[in-house]
This record gives C-alpha cells, structure tokens and sequence, in this order.
C-alpha cells in the first residue's frame, strides 16, 4: 500500500525526523476554519499517488493568503494523470540552502536493502541514475547485520556534508532505518531532504510503501487507505476472496490460479482479443465463489463474453461444473460463457455441462479463440 | 534420481494439525512419502494420521534424527519463526507452504537459510513431487507422472498444467517444483536449474516464470553454463504496469520486473522461448528430447 505525502510525514514526525508544520484539508469548505498560523509564504501541495505532480500544477507556492485561496481551489478537485485530488496540504515554506535524495528501498536481486544518496535531491532518481549514476551512493544493507552508524556516516561524507552537520543527518538515516524495519515497508524515501542555511534538515516530500503481506501486523495503517473507484471493486473481490484486477477490454476471464489467469490473457492478446480483466478465483470450487465472481466481472459494462478457463488440480471438475451452474440459474446471465475444463474429474465436470448453454472447449487456444469471437457478436 | 524431494526423504510437517496441513499429511502418506513427525506447539502427544505430534522440531529431530526435510504450514506471521526453528535444528530442505509471508521476515529468513547452506523452497509454493518416489505439498498427485522433463515454476495451476501437457504428449516429469509465487522466495530458478543440469534423470528443464521481480532474469547465468536445454514460458506479458496479479510478487514496478526483460534476458542466454503451453512437445522434438 502506498502512502500520499502528508501521511509518510506524519509517521517521520513520529519517528523524530523534522518535517514543516502543515495543515491538511479534505474540501473547500474546510479552507474557512484552518489557522492562518504558518506565516507566509506556504505551499500548496495536493496529495495524490501518481508522480510528476509539480508538473502539472498540482504544487504552488503562496505569499499571501489570497493567493494561498486562490491555489488551494484551483488543486483541490483538479485531476492529475487520471487521479482526483481530494485532499490538499498546505505547508510551510523552509529556507532551502541545498536539497538531497534520501532513501531506503526492498532489493530483491541483492537479497537485501538498499540505501540510496544523492546530492541531486528534488530531481526524479530514476533519471539521475540513468544519466549519471555516479552521483548516487546505493550502500547494500544485510538485513542479518542492519543500518548502522558508519553506514550513516558515509552517507554524510559521499554527500560533502560539513562536519558540524553530519551527526544531526547520521540521526535522520538511522531514524528511518528504524521506521522502514519496524513499519514493514518496501520502500521509504524523502526527495527532497534540504538542509536550510542555519544547517537545520527537513524533509520536504515523502513517499513510502508498505508490504501487503504485513498489513495484518499493521491494522492502524487501515485508516490510511484511499481506495479510488476501480480499486474500491478490487478491495471488494478481495473480501469475497478473489483476486480481481479491472482492464479495459471486452472478454471477461475467470481462471483458478493466479500464473495461468495471466498466461489466459496473454493468449486473448495474442489472437487479437483484448481481456476485461484479470482474476484468479483461486484453489476453492465453492459455487458461492462462482457466483461472486460472474457478479462482479459482469458489473463492467464493456463485457460481452466470459472466458472460464480451469485447471482442476486440486479444484475438482464437477465441484466447478456444478457451481457453475447454480451460478448461472441464480444471477440469470446472458452473457456467452466458453468453459474449458481439465484436470481432475474432467470427464464428470463435462458431461454435467452437456445439452446447456455453455460452449465447452478443450484447449486454451480454442478457448480464447471463441470467446473474442464471440464477445464481437459473431 | 530426481531432486529435493525423492524415496530417500524423511519429512517433517510444521502445523501438523492445522486443517489443510492435516488433510495434505494424508495424501502424502498415501503417496508413499515417508512423514516421521509433526509440530504443533502445544499438541505433543496427539497423532494425526498415525503421525506422532511434538511441541517443538528439536524435540521431533530427538526421536526422528533422521529427519532431512521439513514442510512448513503455519499462518504467515508464524512463518520466520518455524523457518529459523528448522534452520537451528539443521534440517536440509525446508520447504514452505504458508503464503504471504511478510518481506521483511522472508528475507531474513533467507539470508539465514544461504548462511547455514539450507535449502528453502517458497513461500506460498503448491510442493514438489517426484513422481513415484515422493510428494511433499498440495500438489495434484494423479496429474504427475514419471519421466525426464524436469519443471520450475512460480505458479500452482502452472505446475499442473505443465504436467497435463507433458503427459498427453508422452513425456512425464523426473522433478516438478512449484519455487512459490510470494515476492521473495528461498530457492529462486537459476538454484533449481543447477539440481536439474546436476541430475542425470532429468533430459530437459521447463521453467515458467511471470511478472515481477528479478528471479527469472537472475538465472541468465546457470542457464548459459547449463549442459541441458531450458525451455522458459513467461505469463504476464499483457498486464498493466503498477497492478499486482494475484501473486503477491507479480507485479511491473517502474521498468522492474517486465516480461518483456525477461524473455529478452532468457533468450540472450540460450533458452527457448514458448509463446504458448501447446507448443511444448514440438519444441522438445526439435530439441531431440524425446519421451
């Protein structure tokens, strides 16, 4: 789960890492009632997941409180790569003397962590390290040994920071260390931390993931959780214990198994199909499942045909088969459904589904082939 | 011979009493795997299918010290800690049920596992069978059958699948390794690879891998210097970017973990690339790898 902006800052104050005072507000009606106490000029930031909001105008800076208004309303409600702005912060603006890139991010090829530094701080770091990957540090962390002073200490001396500052910055990357382990994230970052001219640091941005496989460790982060319209589906599918990703095309795709629900829709793509969405009802042959699933693919109005592609391993074939069809008579579909059913019990699972409306197949080409066929209306 | 798994395993079963990992005990035994004993802290005592229960693995490794390999089915936020039990109890092959495991336990576990030289298969893996000799998981059993194909992949259903495929052409499996579809993951495909090039059962390897992650691209090494063909399948290669599918580890993070890399990366070292499962045994005729 990612976290927006003001809520990554909020768990740094927690952890004693120095970030501006700031007010954070959900609507325009809420601008009436925040303190004037920030003293000017502010900045007005909107809080969306997507990057490149800068660009797009979705971060101004204000000298005056008319101004401060002015921004605030044009931010709030405003769009940002396909992402609503629903919630706006209003921060403090820091004397900047200079601007680093700090973070602290899962790294699975060197079975570890890894702490990148970077004196081109506010800059995307995907760029600087294509473009000159020797102003970054990248410091490999053994999760047996962790972070540790002299790890900070170098970071301090890769990025010339003067002496007198370094330990103040050393506190900063252990406290993040720190709340990168005990939180459960797979990546923390400040871009920028600055360091203003009286030698103070702050952290100006944050961005933080934390593992979904750690979430029933962390139930306080639930009420971080801004769901947005597709998403509020997929959250739903996932309480009913399906894995459901919503695409854009017209072939609906129910497939046991995660790794073969993507090689189904690899297969659409290939004949010229395009798959309205992803989704794994996993091992169970509960007809509940079945059911949950139809109803949720077919909730996409873009639908027009359903792809259901079984391998029965543990799942058992007639199980499939027969939840199909008490799904069928309960949510009265119309729907064409190609089925391909193998595995255990095949010849069962088949001979139950003979003399219905169901078109059986018996391979995944066949499979694919009709049902982009038919979701045409051929 | 086979890998990992084969009639020479002696196993343990952490979580014995759990629902799915009892009802698993019994379709492993009817297989003909040779399970000694069960933990379940609290049950010392208890049997589960004629299987003695222990409160902890030292106290099963006291009665059984024969025992070389565990499985793991404990609740995620269990799991480091029966991994490590294992680990200090010296068992050689741990292999790892349990699903979604949190990453930071899984990579401490890991690193422990290479430390001590321990093999750890998963998180969230369906098993590994040797057909014949031993199954140790939820793996399908009657969809496996014996033979010289060795298979690698992430994915459960893709497991069986492969299988299925290889049957019905004739062909049948020496080893059939799910490595588990959780983001970080104890042995990876270039580990697996090198027990099937070092096993003189196996003729060819399939491996199936899908987006996210690096653990495909990472066996470009092994495969280069494998005396074996590798025939390598990618799912995924239609899904958006930033969209995790089902499998907590596939998901395209930035330029990470794209299908796209990882076919390049596997083609540049040598492997044939399968567009789709049908073509297998044409490719393997080709290969001459007959059944």
């Amino acid at each position: 789960m990612k976290l927006l902006e003001y809520q990554g800052k909020e768990v740094f104050h927690r952890y004693g890492i120095p970030v501006e005072k700031c007010h954070v507000l959900k609507s325009v009606s809420e601008l009436k009632n925040m303190p004037d106490d920030l003293g000017y000029p502010v900045v007005v930031k909107a809080q969306v997941h997507v990057g490149g909001r800068g660009k797009a105008g979705g971060v101004k800076l204000a000298h005056n409180h008319e101004e401060m208004e002015t921004y605030f309303k044009e931010i709030m409600g405003m769009t940002i790569k396909g992402e609503k702005v629903e919630i706006v912060c209003v921060t403090q603006a820091v004397n900047i003397e200079k601007e680093f890139y700090l973070s602290i991010v899962l790294d699975r090829e060197n079975n570890g962590f890894t702490l990148m530094a970077s004196g081109e701080g506010g800059m995307e770091i995907e760029q600087v390290a294509k473009e000159s990957p020797e102003k970054i540090l990248f410091l490999h962390i053994n999760p047996l040994i962790g972070l540790l002073p002299y790890h900070a200490r170098e970071v301090g001396f890769f990025l010339n920071i003067p002496k007198e500052n370094i330990s103040a910055l050393s506190k900063i990357i252990l406290k993040l260390y720190t709340l990168f382990r005990e939180n459960d994230l797979t990546l923390a970052e400040i871009n920028p931390l600055v360091i203003t001219p009286k030698g103070d640091f702050y952290a100006i941005d944050s961005k933080m993931i934390i593992d979904d496989n750690a979430m029933i460790r962390h139930k306080d982060w639930e009420a971080y959780r801004t769901l947005s319209g597709d998403e509020k589906i997929e959250h739903e599918a996932k309480e009913k214990g399906l894995s459901y990703i919503k695409l854009d095309g017209n072939v609906g795709c129910i497939v046991n198994g995660a790794g073969l629900a993507m090689a189904t829709m690899d297969l659409i793509k290939k004949y010229g199909g395009n798959p309205a969405n992803f989704l794994d009802v996993g091992g169970s042959s509960r007809p509940q499942k079945m059911i949950d699933a139809i109803e949720i693919i077919t909730r996409d109005k873009n639908v027009k045909s359903i792809f259901i592609n079984i391998f029965g391993g543990i799942t058992r074939c007639d199980d499939i088969a027969k939840g199909l069809l008490q799904a069928i008579k309960k949510i009265n579909i119309e729907l064409p459904i190609v089925i391909r059913l193998t595995g255990t019990n095949e010849k069962e699972g088949k001979a139950l589904l003979e003399g219905t409306s169901l078109h059986t197949v018996s391979s995944m080409k066949e499979g694919a082939q009709l049902s982009i066929k038919l979701a045409k209306g051929v | 011979m086979a890998i990992l798994v084969d009639e020479n395993t002696k196993l343990l079963i952490q979580g014995i009493t759990g629902k799915n990992a009892s009802f698993h005990a019994k379709l492993m035994k009817q297989y003909g795997t040779k399970i000694l004993a069960g933990v379940t802290p609290g049950k010392r005592g208890e049997t589960i299918e004629d299987i003695p229960v222990f409160d902890t693995v030292f106290d099963a490794k006291a009665n059984y010290p024969e025992i070389n390999t565990t499985s793991i089915w404990v609740p995620p936020l269990f799991a480091k800690d029966a991994i490590l039990e294992a680990i200090d109890a010296n068992i050689k092959n741990i292999i790892v049920i349990t699903e979604r495991i949190p990453i930071h336990d899984m990579l401490y576990a890991r690193k422990k596992a290479i430390e001590k030289g321990i093999n750890v298969v998963g998180g969230n893996t369906p098993g590994i069978i040797s057909p014949e000799k031993a199954l140790v998981g939820m793996l399908p059993r009657k969809t496996f059958r014996k033979g010289h194909i060795g298979t690698v992949a992430r994915s459960g259903a893709i497991t069986y699948y492969l299988a299925n495929t290889l049957n019905l052409a004739g062909y049948g499996e020496s080893t059939s390794v799910g490595i588990g579809g959780d983001p970080i993951l104890g042995m990876t495909f270039g580990d697996i690879l090198k027990l099937f090039d070092e096993d003189p059962d196996t003729h060819a390897v399939i491996m199936a891998g899908e987006i996210g992650g690096v653990y495909e691209e990472m066996a470009k090494e092994t495969i280069k210097n494998m005396k074996k063909p590798v025939l390598a399948f990618i799912s995924g290669r239609y899904a958006p970017k930033g969209k995790r599918m089902g499998h907590a580890g596939a998901i395209v993070e930035g330029n990470l973990g794209t299908a796209q890399s990882k076919i390049d990366a596997l083609r540049e070292a040598g492997a044939t690339i399968l567009e789709t499962f049908s073509e297998i045994p044409l490719r393997l005729k080709e290969l001459n790898i007959l059944p």
